[in-house]
C-alpha cells in the first residue's frame, strides 16, 4: 500500500479534529450549552478516518447516533456541525437534527439515524442506487457491535450480497452496546465471523490503527467498485467515554480496562509513527494541534454567535410540498 | 383526437399507471416480494410478467427476499440519491416488521436533515377485509401512517382515481403510502383514459350529491356508501358521499362545505375506530364546523378488535350498507 506523507498527516489532522471537537462538546454539554443527548466516540477516531480516507469524492456514508467522527472524516464543516449541536439556524440541519441526526448530502454524508441498526438498509439503498445508475461509487454503513444484533444487519447484508451491491459494512466494535459487553450477547468471537452466513468476506482489523483500517477499507472499496459486492469490516476499537455523557460507565467496566486501551490510542500511535518516519517533527505536530484547536474555537464562536431558528421553522421541511 | 376511454378494473388501472410511468421515466423501478412471475406477476397479479419483468428486466422489477426492512429502507436512500422506487408491502398488516424504516427513516429523513433530502418513493400496499384472511391479512391501518409526520397517504376507490393518483404519487417528491383495497382489484370496473393523467393530492371528490346527510368514506367503503344511498333513497333520504381520496393531505374544505349544506355527518372508515381517520374527520368538523351541525356526528368504523376469521364474525365488525343505513337513519331520527 503506497501512502503519501501528506495523506497520513491529513489523517492525523482529522483524528485530532474529531478528538478536539468531541472534547470541546463534552465541556459544552456539561455547561448546558449543548442540550439533548451526547454520544462521544473519543478513542474510536481511527475507524471513521481510516475508512473515509479510502473513499473518493461522490461516495456515500450513513452514520449513527455516535456520528461526529463520521462527519468530520467525510469533510463536513465543523462550524456548521457545532452550530447544529447548539441548535442554531446555521447548523448543517438547520437545528432540526442535533448531535444524533447530522447530515451533509453535499459531501455524501447521507445522514445519521439514532435507531440502532436502522442505517444498514439505508446504506443498501445507496448501494442499489449506485448499481442502477451504473456509477463507480461505494456506500458505507457505520454501525456498532450492538447494531449487529439487530434484524436489519441480517436483512441488509443478505440483500447487498445477493445483489452484489457496492456496500461496505463497517462495524465499529467498541466492545459495549451501551453497558452490555459484546461477549455477553454474541457467541461467535467476531462480528466479522457472521459474514460467512451471507457469502461475503468478513475482515477483522485493528480499529486503533488508522493505517490498518485505511488499508482494509481501500481493499474493500476496490472490490466493491469492481462489482464484487459487499464486505463486512469489523474494526476492534474502544470508546473511552460512556455510552452517552452522564452515564455511569464505571458500573460496567474498570478504569484499568480503559487505561489498557488508551495505551493503544490511535492518535498517539500515528503521531509516534509519523515522527519516527520523519514525516513531521514534534514542532510540526504541535503546530497541527494548535491549528485544530483554533478551528474548534472558531467553530464554537460561530455557533454561539449564530441566530436561533425562527419558531415557525419548526413547521417547515416535512414535505417538499408546502403543507405538513 | 378523441380520447380513448376503456372500462378497466381497479387492478388494471394500477398496472397501467405503473407501466406508463416506467416507460416515461427510467429512474422509476419496482421492488418487492414475488413481483416477477408469481400469480402471473405480483402477489395480486398487478405486475404481469409480460408487461413488467419481460419488458423492463430484473433490474427494474426487483424480486426481493422476505426482508421488508431492508428493501423499504433501501428504497428511501435510493430515492434520496436520485431514483423513484415503487416498493410493494404485500399486505399492510406486514408494516410491523418494517415500520421503523417507514416512519423513522423514510418519513423523517427530509425534516431531520433540515430539508436536504428529497425522498420520492411510493409504498404500494394492500388493505382491507372481506376474504376471511383473519387478523394478519385483513386490516386497513391507513390511519397509522396518517398519524406519523412525513408520509402522504392515498386511499383510492375507483380505477380512474387509482391511475391518476398513482401517477401523481410516483411523480411526487415525498414518501407516499398508496393503499389498494383488495376488494376493489377485480370487482370494481370503471372508465379510465388510456392517456397519462394525474390527480392532485388533497382534492376530495363528491361521489354523489345529496341534501340530508354527508357521508365521508374511503376506498371500498365508498362503494358500500353508494349502495346504502340507493337503499336510503327509497325511504326518501338523500346522502352526499364525499371521497377524500387522500388522507394526507386531507381536503378539509370539501368536507366542511358538504356538512354546511347537509348539517349532518357520518364517517365510514374501515380502519379501527379509536384515534383513527373517522375520529380525525369528526374532530375537524367539531372544531371548524360545529355550528353547521344539527345532530351528533356518527362514526362507523371497525371496532377495536383484531379482524376475526369466521365470515360471520368478520361481517359483524366491518362497516357495511346495513350499518351505514342504520347510522344515517339514527341521526335523522327515522
Amino acid at each position: 500500500m503506497e501512502l503519501s506523507g501528506a495523506k497520513m498527516i491529513d489523517m492525523y489532522r482529522k483524528m485530532l479534529t474529531i478528538r478536539h471537537f468531541e472534547s470541546e462538546v463534552k465541556e459544552l454539554f456539561a455547561k448546558g450549552k449543548i442540550v439533548g443527548a451526547l454520544h462521544l466516540s473519543i478513542g474510536q477516531e481511527a475507524v471513521p478516518v481510516g475508512v473515509c480516507s479510502a473513499l473518493k469524492k461522490g461516495d456515500y456514508i450513513v452514520s449513527n447516533h455516535r456520528g461526529h467522527g463520521h462527519c468530520i472524516a467525510m469533510g463536513v464543516d465543523v462550524k456548521r456541525m457545532m452550530a447544529e449541536l447548539f441548535g442554531k439556524e446555521t447548523g448543517v440541519c438547520k437545528g432540526k437534527g442535533g448531535s444524533m441526526h447530522l447530515a451533509d448530502f453535499s459531501v455524501g454524508m447521507l445522514g445519521a439515524s439514532a435507531i440502532v441498526g436502522a442505517n444498514m438498509p439505508l446504506a443498501v439503498g445507496a448501494g442499489l442506487s449506485i448499481k442502477i445508475r451504473k456509477t463507480d461509487q461505494v456506500s458505507v454503513a457505520f454501525f456498532g457491535d450492538g447494531a449487529s444484533n439487530q434484524g436489519t444487519f441480517h436483512e441488509s447484508l443478505n440483500l447487498a450480497a445477493i445483489w452484489d451491491l457496492p456496500v461496505i459494512f463497517v462495524c465499529e466494535n467498541n466492545q459495549y452496546a451501551e453497558s452490555t459487553p459484546v461477549s455477553k450477547v454474541m457467541r461467535v468471537k467476531n462480528v466479522a465471523d457472521r459474514a460467512l452466513a451471507y457469502g461475503v468476506d468478513g475482515v477483522v482489523v485493528d480499529g486503533m490503527d488508522v493505517l490498518a483500517v485505511y488499508g482494509a477499507a481501500l481493499e474493500a472499496c476496490e472490490k466493491a467498485r469492481s462489482g464484487k459486492g459487499p464486505i463486512l469490516l469489523e474494526c476492534k476499537t474502544y470508546r473511552y467515554m460512556g455510552h452517552e455523557e452522564g452515564d455511569p460507565w464505571i458500573t460496567y467496566r474498570s478504569r484499568e480496562e480503559i487505561e489498557q486501551w488508551k495505551k493503544e490510542d490511535p492518535i498517539n500511535r500515528l503521531r509516534k509513527y509519523l515522527i519516527s518516519k520523519k514525516m513531521f517533527t514534534e514542532n510540526e505536530a504541535n503546530q497541527i494541534e494548535e491549528e485544530v484547536k483554533t478551528l474548534i474555537k472558531d467553530a464554537v464562536k460561530f455557533a454561539e454567535e449564530s441566530p436561533w431558528p425562527k419558531p415557525e421553522e419548526a413547521l417547515r421541511d416535512v414535505f417538499v410540498s408546502s403543507y405538513y | 383526437m378523441a380520447e380513448n376511454i376503456r372500462q378497466l378494473s381497479f387492478k388494471e388501472a394500477i398496472t397501467e399507471a405503473l407501466m406508463q410511468e416506467m416507460e416515461r421515466d427510467e429512474t422509476v423501478f419496482l421492488m418487492g416480494e414475488d413481483l416477477g412471475v408469481f400469480y402471473g406477476g405480483g402477489p395480486f397479479g398487478v405486475t404481469p410478467a409480460e408487461k413488467f419483468l419481460k419488458k423492463f428486466g430484473p433490474e427494474r422489477v426487483r424480486d426481493t427476499p422476505i426482508s421488508e426492512s431492508a428493501f423499504i429502507g433501501a428504497a428511501a436512500t435510493a430515492a434520496a440519491t436520485g431514483l423513484r422506487p415503487v416498493v410493494e408491502l404485500m399486505f399492510v398488516d406486514f408494516f410491523g416488521v418494517c415500520m421503523d424504516q417507514i416512519y423513522n427513516q423514510a418519513a423523517k429523513m427530509r425534516y431531520m436533515f433540515g430539508g436536504q433530502a428529497k425522498v420520492p418513493m411510493v409504498i404500494r400496499t394492500v388493505i382491507g377485509a372481506g376474504f376471511s384472511f383473519a387478523a394478519h391479512h385483513s386490516q386497513s391501518l391507513y390511519s397509522i401512517f396518517a398519524h406519523v409526520p412525513g408520509l402522504k397517504v392515498v386511499v383510492p376507490s375507483t380505477p380512474y382515481d387509482a391511475k391518476g393518483l398513482l401517477i401523481e404519487a410516483i411523480r411526487d417528491d415525498d414518501p407516499v403510502v398508496f393503499c389498494e383495497h383488495k376488494s376493489l382489484y377485480n370487482t370494481v370496473k370503471g372508465p379510465v383514459p388510456e392517456a397519462v393523467y394525474t390527480i392532485p393530492f388533497g382534492k376530495a371528490k363528491v361521489v354523489r350529491e345529496g341534501t340530508d346527510v354527508t357521508v365521508v368514506s374511503t376506498a371500498f367503503m365508498v362503494h358500500k356508501a353508494l349502495n346504502a344511498a340507493s337503499i336510503l333513497e327509497k325511504d326518501g333520504i338523500s346522502i352526499e358521499i364525499i371521497d377524500p381520496r387522500t388522507i394526507v393531505p386531507l381536503d378539509k374544505q370539501a368536507i366542511l362545505d358538504s356538512v354546511k349544506k347537509t348539517s349532518k355527518l357520518v364517517v365510514v372508515d374501515e380502519d379501527y375506530e379509536r384515534c383513527g381517520f373517522a375520529a380525525e374527520v369528526a374532530s375537524i368538523v367539531s372544531e371548524e364546523g360545529l355550528y353547521y351541525l344539527d345532530a351528533p356526528i356518527k362514526r362507523i368504523a371497525t371496532p377495536n378488535v383484531p379482524i376475526p376469521y369466521s365470515p360471520v364474525l368478520e361481517k359483524a365488525i366491518i362497516p357495511d350498507e346495513e350499518k351505514i343505513v342504520n347510522a344515517v337513519k339514527q341521526i335523522m331520527n327515522r
